[in-house]
């Protein structure tokens, strides 16, 4: 097993980039997962690791080795595919043995590897039976199994869930991750579900347009986003955004949502932290995830009235939208707590989950209250 | 707009029986939601609402009149696919004002251009009115479906997973929007899908479909609370409800002996038929309290990060369970840790059946 290392990497087709700059590091061990929307870059980059596509410039380095010119059988690590590339007239079994037949272990050490695997995999009932007698599901476990059994430097997966249905994705992302923990084979995962994401990885990598925009552990991106495409990327439901002013106020910063459409108090010290950032004070989008829009059903202090609008009951809590004068933001509430649409209740964005961003760049002004 | 009426309908494809005795109310004005997995019966559901198939058996009434005899025409009900089918080399307002200019309509061109705009107004497309469909995004394009049907102003619309090719984000926005469209019109509304978010957030009334069988009809409310049946207790919620199968013994369930016994109280102890040994045990991630009081430990198998709150799997014997937490909580990986359940929230199902024991007895309000 092996770390894995990205410098400078470009690759272009034709005259458009597809990978720009591409500076990116996989430690030892480590479950990294390259998330970004289609055509971001992401299935390129892992690919581009495996040796399956060339880069136009930068280096690839495994375990401290430059491998950008080596043939992807001599970069030592196993891909694991969205569709399960297994042979139909081999048996589960041979599937995973495969890649061990061409090698020159012993046909002892071959059965104790598999049957390792398929522990670890909970598929050892399954050994005798074709791929066209598996469930998805199953099918997917053993290329897992066929990619484990090599004991590759690095895993990549492309993919590898998207094709099941949600019930099971839910349980194969749970045991992915127990595998990893169990192997801690350095892994690099592709995804466009953030869900996914955010559930699997130790480091999420997002990507957007070629451009990588952002590293961190699921709670960094999630807590502490850069700019505004991972703020929004990340989380269901989406992170409330709208643009807004700050004023400064009577012993407080007044934060205005839309034109005026809803006067919120924040501390002082947010106008002196907007002002600092030498960013004008009218150009700011506001975010906030609905969570950090708190709800009361009495008038309390600092907080404003608001209607609700739809809600949408998700079972464990609501989504409820609240109209702040024209501006809509969702809030996140205990089940049943806002009771029908047209109530009036009272809100205020928590300060501490509130985040603004700079409305022509995008980039987050990163400040913390 | 208008009641739709299922009465005892059922359907056959050759030897294959797609619906059996399917009974369905659907109230003028309100948004109900058929909810089930593939081939479970959905589509051919609403292709028998809208006259596209005949049932072999039952009847079918729209607005208290039976249809059986009704051509798809004649009920008046507009479908928006999955697939939007648009004709592509036309305008977004040519493909708003088709339905509008068959020989069957007689609309005076003002009708028509009125039609349209208000169409476009409420779905937010009016700056598009003059672009080719084919240079649409796919949300835009879901919009203009929507929109051809809205302009006909039907008795009840059926949509047929209408978000399901778009992107995850994109079904967000567009599932609050189909919402706050519904009550602005105030239409009736039968949606199919297969995801369970958008049921439980859209539908005033949510019915789950498995195997050509209605399971449950209730609100989003009940559905979740109180499911029916194993099936909908895992169709419904994510992640899905924890079941455990158990044993009874002296007023407790034993799931894993001295590692999981849950002591039962008396108000549910009454539920549970006398002589019965077998039961199992539904709880829901959020009603497994991680911390002490309850005497139990698992060894933590996994931890899922979902931003506003973890998901992480407890392993007790051989038996995994999720339970939710706040995303502050730190837990490390084959820790092992107390918890115990919520006792409100346990539920109880027939081992062999999986028909929810409690469910029957008990009426649950909300709100």
């Amino acid at each position: 097993m092996a770390g894995i290392v990205l410098k400078d990497v470009d690759k272009y087709f034709g005259e458009n980039y597809v990978i720009r700059k591409l500076n990116l590091e996989i430690r030892h061990r480590e479950f990294l997962v390259l998330l970004g929307p289609s055509g971001c870059g992401k299935t390129t980059t892992l690919r581009a690791i495996a040796g399956l596509e060339d880069i136009d410039s930068g280096e690839i380095l495994i375990d401290g080795q430059a491998v950008q010119s080596r043939q992807a059988a001599d970069r030592d690590i196993a891909f694991v595919f969205q569709l399960f590339a297994l042979y139909p007239h081999l048996t589960a079994y041979e599937n995973i043995a495969f890649p061990l037949r061409a090698t020159k272990e012993s046909k002892a050490v071959v059965d104790q590897r598999v049957r390792e695997v398929a522990k670890a995999l909970r598929i050892e009932t399954l050994l005798n039976k074709r791929p066209s007698a598996l469930s998805g599901g199953d099918m997917q476990r053993v290329a897992i199994g066929r990619a484990l059994v090599r004991r590759p430097k690095a895993l990549l997966m492309d993919e590898p869930i998207g094709a099941l249905d949600a019930k099971l994705r839910e349980e194969m992302r749970a045991e992915l991750k127990h595998i990893h923990l169990q192997n801690e084979a350095t892994t690099v995962y592709v995804t466009h579900d953030q869900v996914e994401a955010m559930a699997m990885a130790d480091k999420i990598a997002i990507m957007n347009e070629g451009v990588l925009q952002q590293v961190g552990s699921p709670a960094d991106v999630y807590q502490y986003p850069v700019n505004l495409f991972v703020a929004q990327f990340i989380g269901s439901p989406i992170m409330n955004v709208v643009n807004g002013a700050v004023r400064p106020g009577d012993g407080h910063t007044q934060v205005l949502l839309g034109k005026d459409d809803a006067v919120l108090r924040f501390p002082s010290e947010l106008y002196h932290k907007v002002v600092e950032h030498r960013h004008a004070e009218d150009e700011l989008a506001i975010g906030v995830r609905p969570e950090g829009v708190l709800v009361a059903r009495q008038s309390t202090d600092g907080y404003i009235p608001v209607e609700a609008h739809i809600i949408e009951p998700l079972g464990p809590y609501d989504i409820v939208d609240l109209k702040f004068g024209r501006q809509l933001l969702r809030s996140r509430t205990a089940s049943g707590y806002v009771e029908k649409a047209g109530d009036v209740v009272w809100a205020r964005l928590d300060e501490k989950q509130t985040h603004f961003f700079n409305t022509s760049t995008g980039e987050s002004l990163q400040i913390r209250l | 707009m208008a009641r739709v009426e299922l009465k005892n309908v059922t359907k056959k494809f050759r030897r294959h029986t797609a619906l059996s005795d399917l009974s369905l109310d659907v109230g003028d004005g309100e948004f109900f939601v058929l909810l089930g997995p593939t081939g479970a019966g959905k589509t051919t559901t609403l292709r028998l609402i809208a006259g596209l198939d005949t049932p072999d058996s039952g009847s079918i009434l729209i607005g208290g009149a039976d249809v059986g005899k009704w051509s798809a025409a004649q009920r008046d009900v507009a479908l928006v696919f999955q697939y939007y089918s648009l004709y592509p080399h036309y305008t977004v307002r040519e493909n708003l004002e088709f339905p509008l200019k068959s020989k069957h309509r007689h609309f005076s061109a003002a009708e028509i251009s009125g039609r349209v705009a208000r169409a476009a107004k409420t779905l937010r497309i009016e700056h598009l009115l003059e672009r080719k469909t084919d240079k649409l995004s796919g949300g835009e394009m879901q919009r203009v479906s929507i929109g051809r049907a809205i302009v006909r102003q039907p008795r009840v619309f059926l949509m047929d997973e209408p978000l399901s090719n778009l992107d995850a984000k994109l079904r967000e926005i567009l599932r609050a929007e189909l919402k706050d469209l519904q009550m602005k019109l105030g239409a009736t509304f039968l949606y199919v899908t297969h995801d369970q978010v958008e049921a439980m957030s859209m539908g005033d009334k949510i019915g789950v479909l498995n195997h050509g069988r209605v399971v449950q009809i209730g609100s989003p409310y009940q559905i979740y609370n109180q499911p029916r049946d194993t099936f909908v207790a895992t169709f419904v919620g994510s992640p899905a409800m924890n079941l455990l199968s158990g044993v009874l013994r002296d007023g407790r369930v034993v799931v894993a002996p001295g590692k999981l016994e849950i002591p039962l109280q008396g108000a549910i102890l009454s539920h549970l038929a006398p002589g019965l040994d077998r039961v199992t045990l539904g709880v829901r991630s959020e009603d497994v309290l991680l911390g002490p009081g309850g005497g139990l430990e698992g060894q933590v198998y996994g931890v899922e990060n979902h931003g506003v709150e973890k998901i992480v799997t407890l392993k007790v014997d051989e038996h995994l369970l999720k339970a939710t937490v706040p995303a502050r909580m730190a837990i490390a990986v084959d820790s092992t840790v107390p918890f115990t359940f919520n006792p409100s929230k346990l539920r109880f199902f027939d081992a062999q059946t999986g028909a929810n024991l409690g469910s029957v007895k008990e009426e649950v309000h909300h709100g």
